[in-house]
Parts: structure tokens; sequence; C-alpha cells
């Protein structure tokens, strides 16, 4: 089992967890049909090539101009929730999260949370840090409820037990639910809801995520195929939302291109079985619905992402995944190996900010920068450029000024620097160039067959006997 | 200075100098692309629900009650969740004493908390009303309310729902705008689009995962 | 949705070019050639090739002895300033207003697109690097487009299977443009690939860095390119074909991989 991020203080040894989820080829096929799965579906939903342009900078638009005015949109989603009966909450770190739901928990003296789908709930280790405070947190979307059985994280943020096969859940069901052994999904959905339904009913408190927090209206969205999300929210008498303080949007039209985005990005779907949009608690004489609502704002390294411009676009995300759908890199690996809640390439921009670049100095430069990500991304984060630029925060001096990210210098390294050093003056001086280079030509049959990591899957690269620059003199003269 | 103040205050350093991005909404973006023809937009709503296992039946306002009555006969269900105090509610319960036939027709006229056990374990089927629909998706727009309670789309294993067809939008952004969404939203406002589903387990769609496990969507052509 | 879909991943996604429609000035009478380092010292042969195709064309090539690397290398790890140091060296090598011609994608969009990263803070220099990223070209998209070349088809029928480098698709569409001229040799069936658009594994020091998986990604690569059915493998980028060729001839395969350069030459007739 991978390290994960949040429970230790020492750094992801990303390239460790790869190594192993690489030699499980069951796991490889696994994400690998998964992966073609989503590609092939989020296709279909843009074959209008031009049309899936423009929305995505339509997207891209809307959450940049959400981005813009955080701090007032903020002030008036409080407002608004606040005026339709929501209490709102500030974190700004996990802990606190924590300790705010933990308050309210106390306060009902709950003993048991439902939980539908909540990425910020996994960013907050929130089952265990409740589980520690004796509450029981209970998983009800299927993926997060067979990960729960397995004591396992999410392998990927929309299909969170993508990383397993139905024989896999079959064997747990039997083994944890005491149930026949079959491999009849739609008995084994059966058997997970007639085994959660109860739950719903008995749990002292609902706790969900956000898609879209909208400042206009004070209205909380929420999409999801299954149901869970709308009974976790409905039917225990309190319901705690978590989410990030970049969810807001402006206004309600808002929503529009941004839920057509995410559905199709995320699973090829013209749109979610349930939108869910929660502006408030149970009135006087309504008969279902939470009588309390509270919504959590984290800020958990987001203000670090914001305060640069560039960084700041990592705020953009809807959380669809597709970029990890279309990773090479996470396609092989499967999001376990990242050590962190959130995998793939948005993990990869968007986790140094929660963590800290010591711990997670492996992630941006386990990245061929084949643009796959940036080029799906529904809201256009430039994630290549976004790595790109972790590196370079990465390889500075600690001490450098400015400071953008905190770890910054993690993996400066003197003698990498020096190598650099004396790879511009090879490449800023000619005469130095064509000394070295005709010295490396004429000494190839010297090239060593090990070298490195290289040669582990290639043959040991050959200098050619002479350079371009030395045949084009030959053929133009010199210039 | 308290968490909330502290965040803004970061958020405010880090736009210093800066100027609110203009709002430049691209209204033909989110409607042209899902625009049809009058007598194509209910055919648009039908293929995309049938697509996700919607059934729909057109039919019409003083026949669908027949309609529901075949349905639940043909699951062998006799009881249904329905509300008295709505119009169309109403209209099914006459229609059910001239039939003189056997369904027991119930209500959600109390808290829930007063009868979970019986609304999750015993209440196989619901029929609810619907504010409209949305062709580009196959969805309904749901705004539960004090007679149609927000569990009752949600937790019968059947839903029925009446659609009128002068009621379906083009695409969600006419119906937001339309029916002026943003001036007033209930505390709880839906779309839904098919039964409940689940592809969590290798990619598998099975359908009735928490939520209903059918959707029947009686749409009254002349309403 | 049932399973039957997923047989079609083989995912080859061909996505239209990125850029903004590019306006194509008429043929030029001189150009100049960046040869990038690594077809400098490991495959001087494709740039050569490239020369030949350009004179062939009427064009007076000139090569700069003074240029070295774009800078991508250090770009990609993060050593920003040691790239617009090596950057700023090739920059006062092209001063003629000639179309900067570079037979690599990756460096292509270095000057097309990132150089303007690079010197975002130099008014000057900026001024600079936008005038050269608008005269510069990748080598098919040049020979397609603004040579408007006419390939005549000399060799026998064969199968040829086209691997594109990540970023001279994604920023500057030359898979496009290479499809385009195989598709003027009428012998040669362009065969598609399994997974097509997928990274071969390169990705520079990536490869170095994370070779479990870089080294996993190249097999599959390679496994896709010998099930094509394709005798031949080309390629615009010598980065990869470094990558793809080491990876072949570590498994003992015969088959290599050839820059579409040294390809279209020598299927129209050579010089």
């Amino acid at each position: 089992m991978p390290n994960f991020a949040a429970l230790t203080e020492a750094p992801i040894e990303f390239k460790r967890n790869a190594r192993a989820a690489l030699a499980d080829g069951q796991l490889r096929r696994n994400f690998r049909g998964a992966m073609d799965f989503l590609m092939v579906k989020r296709a279909a939903q843009f074959a209008d090539d031009e049309e899936c342009e423009q929305l995505r900078a339509f997207g891209n638009r809307v959450r940049a101009r959400a981005l813009s005015r955080l701090p007032a949109l903020l002030e008036q989603l409080e407002a608004r929730l606040t005026r339709n009966g929501v209490q709102v909450h500030w974190a700004e770190s996990v802990d606190e999260a924590n300790t705010i739901v933990h308050s309210i928990v106390a306060a009902h003296e709950a003993k048991n949370l439902i939980k539908g789908k909540s990425m910020v709930s996994e960013e907050m280790e929130m089952n265990h840090f409740l589980g520690e405070r004796g509450v029981d947190c209970l998983e009800s979307d299927m993926g997060e409820f067979i990960v729960q059985l397995r004591a396992e994280k999410p392998s990927h943020i929309i299909m969170p037990a993508i990383h397993l096969n139905v024989g896999q859940v079959a064997a747990l069901f039997h083994d944890k639910l005491e149930v026949d052994y079959t491999e009849d999904v739609d008995l084994l959905i059966q058997i997970g809801r007639e085994t959660l339904r109860r739950k719903f009913f008995e749990a002292d408190i609902g706790v969900s995520g956000v898609n879209f927090a909208v400042a206009e209206t004070g209205t909380l969205v929420l999409v999801e195929n299954e149901g869970n999300g709308r009974m976790s929210t409905t039917v225990p008498p309190v319901h705690i939302a978590v989410t990030g303080i970049e969810k807001v949007v402006e206004k309600l039209r808002d929503v529009v291109p941004l839920l057509s985005l995410l559905t199709r990005s995320a699973t090829g779907q013209p749109i979610t079985t349930y939108v869910n949009m929660i502006s408030g608690p149970r009135q006087a004489d309504e008969l279902d619905g939470p009588r309390e609502v509270h919504l959590v704002l984290l800020d958990n390294g987001r203000t670090q992402a914001f305060a640069d411009s560039e960084l700041r676009q990592t705020l953009n995300c809807i959380r669809c995944g597709a970029c990890m759908n279309h990773c090479p890199v996470y396609t092989r690996i499967g999001g376990h190996a990242y050590g962190t809640v959130y995998p793939g390439p948005i993990g990869k921009i968007m986790t140094p900010h929660m963590l800290g670049l010591e711990k997670t100095r492996e992630l941006p430069s386990a990245s061929s920068l084949c643009g796959a990500c940036g080029e799906v991304c529904p809201v256009k984060i430039p994630i290549p450029s976004l790595l790109r630029r972790l590196r370079e925060e990465a390889a500075r001096r600690a001490d450098a000024a400015p400071h953008h990210v905190r770890g910054q210098g993690a993996n400066h390294s003197t003698k990498e620097g020096l190598v650099w050093k004396a790879w511009v003056k090879m490449n800023t001086s000619p005469t130095l160039y064509r000394l070295l280079t005709y010295a490396g030509t004429r000494a190839r049959g010297l090239t060593p067959a090990n070298i490195g990591p290289w040669t582990e899957h290639h043959a040991a690269p050959k200098l050619a006997p002479r350079t371009l620059h030395e045949r084009v003199r030959e053929h133009l003269g010199e210039a | 200075m308290n968490a909330r103040e502290r965040i803004l205050a970061k958020l405010r350093g880090s736009l210093e100098g800066t100027t609110p991005i203009a709002d430049d909404y691209d209204t033909a973006l989110v409607t042209t692309p899902w625009t049809y023809a009058p007598a194509q937009r209910v055919a648009r709503l039908r293929a995309q629900l049938e697509a996700v296992h919607g059934e729909t039946q057109l039919t019409t306002s003083a026949e669908w009650p027949a309609r529901v009555f075949a349905a639940l006969a043909e699951r062998n269900i006799d009881e249904l969740l329905v509300s008295p105090l709505t119009l169309h509610g109403q209209q099914l319960a006459a229609q059910l004493a001239l039939n003189k036939g056997g369904l027991r027709l119930k209500a959600y006229d109390r808290a829930v908390e007063t009868w979970k056990d019986e609304l999750f374990f015993h209440t196989p089927a619901s029929l609810t009303g619907t504010l409209g629909g949305i062709a580009a998706t196959g969805s309904l727009i749901v705004w539960p309310t004090v007679q149609e309670p927000r569990l009752m789309s949600l937790v019968p294993p059947l839903h029925i729902a009446l659609l009128k067809a002068s009621a379906v939008f083009d695409n969600l952004h006419e119906a937001m705008h339309t029916q002026r969404w943003s001036e007033g939203l209930p505390t709880n406002a839906l779309l839904i689009s098919g039964p409940s589903k689940t592809a969590d387990i290798q990619q598998t769609l099975a359908y009735g995962a928490h939520g209903p496990k059918e959707l029947i969507v009686l749409i009254l052509q002349d309403a | 949705m049932s399973h039957n879909s997923r047989g079609t991943g083989q995912a080859t996604r061909v996505a239209p070019p990125r850029e903004a429609a590019r306006v194509y000035p008429p043929k030029p009478t001189d150009v100049y050639l960046f040869g990038t380092c690594v077809i400098d010292l490991f495959f001087p042969d494709a740039g050569m090739d490239s020369i030949r195709l350009l004179e062939r064309e009427g064009i007076k090539v000139h090569f700069p002895q003074a240029q070295s690397c774009c800078g991508q290398p250090a770009y990609t790890s993060g050593y920003t300033e040691e790239a617009r140091a090596v950057a700023r060296a090739q920059l006062q090598l092209f001063a003629a207003d000639w179309p900067l011609v570079v037979p690599s994608g990756s460096c292509a969009g270095m000057f097309r697109h990132h150089y303007h990263e690079l010197f975002k803070d130099e008014p000057a220099a900026l001024q600079q690097v936008e005038a050269l990223a608008a005269r510069t070209y990748e080598l098919a998209e040049f020979l397609l487009h603004v040579c408007r070349i006419q390939l005549s088809d000399t060799g026998a029928p064969v199968k040829v299977a086209l691997h594109t480098s990540c970023s001279a698709r994604r920023e500057l569409g030359t898979h496009v443009h290479g499809r385009a001229l195989l598709a003027q040799l009428g012998a040669v069936e362009r065969v598609d690939h399994a997974y097509e658009s997928e990274c071969c594994g390169f990705g520079g020091a990536f490869s170095v860095r994370l070779p479990d998986i870089s080294g996993l990604m190249v097999l599959d690569k390679t496994t896709a390119l010998k099930d094509s059915g394709a005798s031949e493998v080309v390629s615009a980028d010598c980065g990869c074909l470094m990558n793809i060729n080491g990876a072949l001839e570590k498994q003992g395969e015969s088959l290599r991989g050839e820059h579409l350069a040294s390809f279209l030459l020598r299927r129209s007739g050579g010089k």
C-alpha cells in the first residue's frame, strides 16, 4: 500500500510507489481498460470540435472571472447563504475544518455520519479525524463504499474504485458483507443499495462536497448519478457541506457551461442523473430536508496558489478527472501511486500548494509534458506549463526571492545547478560548442554500453561520426 | 483576525491592482447548439431520457391516470405515494374511485422522521408533477414542495413524473432564464435525468443505485 | 452503456491543429535552418536531408554555425535562467527576415510558443521573439504550406506508420501536416497504430528521471508500431526517434524510425 501524504511528514515516495504499481499487471489492465472507456465516452460527447473548443474557452473565462473577484464573491455567497438559513464556516487548514465539523457533530451528539462523495473531505482526512473521536463515517457512493470496505483511498476523483475489477469487488462483498459470491454487477449494486439504505436514515448527519457554489443565489450545486448525494443531503437532520474556497461562481447562469463541461468531460454524459441545487434548510412547513445546513469553506493552500497569477489557474479546476483519464502516466500507474488525495496531472499541480514542495518534490517531474491533460481540460488549465513552473520553484534556491510556493527549493541541488551552468557555457560559446561536439563525435566509440537509467530500456545512444554543423560547413561553407 | 478575515485579506492582497474580469457571458454558446424545432423538442427529450433507461409515454391530460394504473398493474404494485393536495393527485383519486380499482393511495403528509421505515421499505412507487423538462439533456425540472417533498422523487423504487409538453424547454439556459430561477430558488431544486445509476464497478452501468430503479415520464401532449 | 465501446480504446485522437489559422507567405528565396542539438549530434542525416529538400524547392538555406540548442532541456527541467541564456544566444543568429525552418516539432514549438514566456519581462527581446516566432516553421508545415511541395513517389509500395511528437502535435499540428505530405506519395500507405496520439515516453529528462514509467511507455509505443503492419516508421522529431530507436535496438528488433525529411527525400527521387 502506497504511503499517503497527509498522515505522515515524510516525502511521498512516488517513484517507489510507481515501480510497485507497474509490477501489478492486473492493476495496469484495469486502468488501461477504464481509461480507454472514459476517453471514448468523452470523445463521443465532444464530437463537434469547434463547439468543444469554444465551450472550453468559455468555461475558462467563467472560472477566471469568478477568481478575479473571489473575495467579493465569497462574501456575497456567505451573505446569501446566511440569509437563506445556511451557516457558513471558514477554515484555513484541514485541522481547522475538521475541528469545525467535529464541533457540529458534538453539538448534536452525533455518532453516525453518512457521506456523499466529497474529495475535500478526503483532503481533510475527515473519516480518520472523526473516527479517532469515536464518530463513525460511512461512505455511500458505491465506489467510495467499496474503497472504504477495502480500507483504501479513492484511486480516481470521479470513479473511486476504478482500480478494481468486478471479480475483486465480488470477493470483497463476499468477504466483508457475507453475501454469496457473485460477479453480476446488478446484484452487487443491489447488495450495496440494501446495505446502505437503512444507514441513510440512521445517520445523524450527512456530509457532502460541492460542485459549484453560486454567489448570486446562495446555492450549493451537487451533481451525481446514484442518488446517494441527494440522500445524504436530504435524509439526515443535519447536512454539512465542505468545499474549497475556489468553488464559487458568480451567477446561477454560470453553472450552465460549467455543468455541461463537467459531466461531458468526466464520464461522457450529457448530464448526470441528478443535479441537486440546495439553497437552504427545511422550512417550517416542509416535511423533509435537513433542519440545519452548514457550509465549511476550506483554504488549505488555495490562497497560496491564488497569490500568483500563473499558479492561480490551478484553481479553475472543476474536478472532472479528464486530465487523469488522458494521462499516459496515470493510465499506467493508477491513482494510488501518487500518494495524494488528488492524483494525476491536476493532483501534481494542486497538491504542492496543499502539502508543500518538500513532501511533493517528486510529483512535478513525473510527467513527460506530453500535453494530453491540457488538451482536454474543460477549463483550459495549462497543466504542462504549471508543472514546468513548479519544477522551477522546486529547483530554485530555497532562499531566493520572491517566494511563491511553500517548500521552494525542495529539489535544489548544487551539483545539478553546476551541470546546467556548464551546459549554458557550452551552448552559448560557439567555439566551445564546436570543440566539445568535435571531441564527442570523435570519441563515439568510447560510449559506454551502460549509461544509467537510460540503458534499462534503450540501447546506448551513439553520437554521429560528424555533427550536422561540420557537414553543413562542407555543404554550404562557413556561415 | 479570524480565519475568515485572514483568508479574505490574503485573497484581496493577491488581487491588489487588478481589475475584475468583465462578464462577457456568451448565451449563444450554451443555447444555439441545443436548439430544436418545436416538433423535435419532445422527441429529443424522449430520446435522451430513453438513452439512460428512462421510460417515456405520450399521453393526454385526460388519459394519463389510466397509464399510471397500467404501469402499476404491470409491476404488481398496489400502492402509490401521491399528494391529495395537488390537482393531479385529485384527478388520479377521482379516476381511481370511478374505476373502483384496488390501488391504495398514500400521502406524504407528515414529517419524514415519523415514517422513515415505511417510506424507505414499504413504498414501492410515487407520482409527482414537474415544473418542466429540458430537451437537450432529457431532464425533468423538479422543485419539491410542501405537497411533494424532496424524497418523493428519490426513495420509492418507481418514480412516475408528469410532464406538460408545453413546458419542455430546449436547454437549461432557456429554462433557467424563462422561469427566472435566479430571482428565487426553493430550498431544494432538482434536475432529474433518468433513474438512479452507477458505473462504479468496472464501468458497468447498473440502474437503481440508491434512488429509483425506474423512472416513467408521462408527457401530456395537450398540456 | 455496454462494454462494447471499449474495443475502440485504440483511442487514436486526431484533433485538428489548435493554432489559430496561420496565414502562409509565398515561397521565399532564402531560409534559415535551425538544426537542433539532437539532430546535430545524433541524426545529422535528418538535418542534411532537410537542407536538400529545401534546396530542391529552389530555396537557399542558411545555417548560422553559432547555433546550438533552443534551450528546451533546461526550460522543461525548471532551469529557466539557464534556458534563457541559451535562448538569448540563438535569438541573435537569425537577423534577416527569412523564415526559420526547424526539422523538429518540440524545438519549433520552443521558438513559436515558449520563448515568449522566457522573455516576457524584457520588452526589447520580446519584440524580437515575437517577430521570430511569426516566421518560424516546423519543417513539415513549411514544406506543405509555404513551399506547397508536390512530391512524386518513386518507391515501391510500402506501409508506413507516422509518429508525431506530443509538442509537435499539440503546439503545431504537425500530425496533420505529416499525414498530408505522406498522402502525396502514391505508393505509400499510411497505417494507424494503436494509441497513436499517446506520448512515446521520451519527455527529455523524464526518460531518465522516471525510467520505469518512461520505459513502459516506449515499450507500449514500439509494440503498437510493430503491430501496426507498417514496415517503416517515420517521425519529424528526433527526440522521439532516439527514444523509439533506442528501445527497438535494445529489444533486438530490426525496425527503426526514420526522420520524415529523409523518408520524403528518399521516396521522391533523392537529391
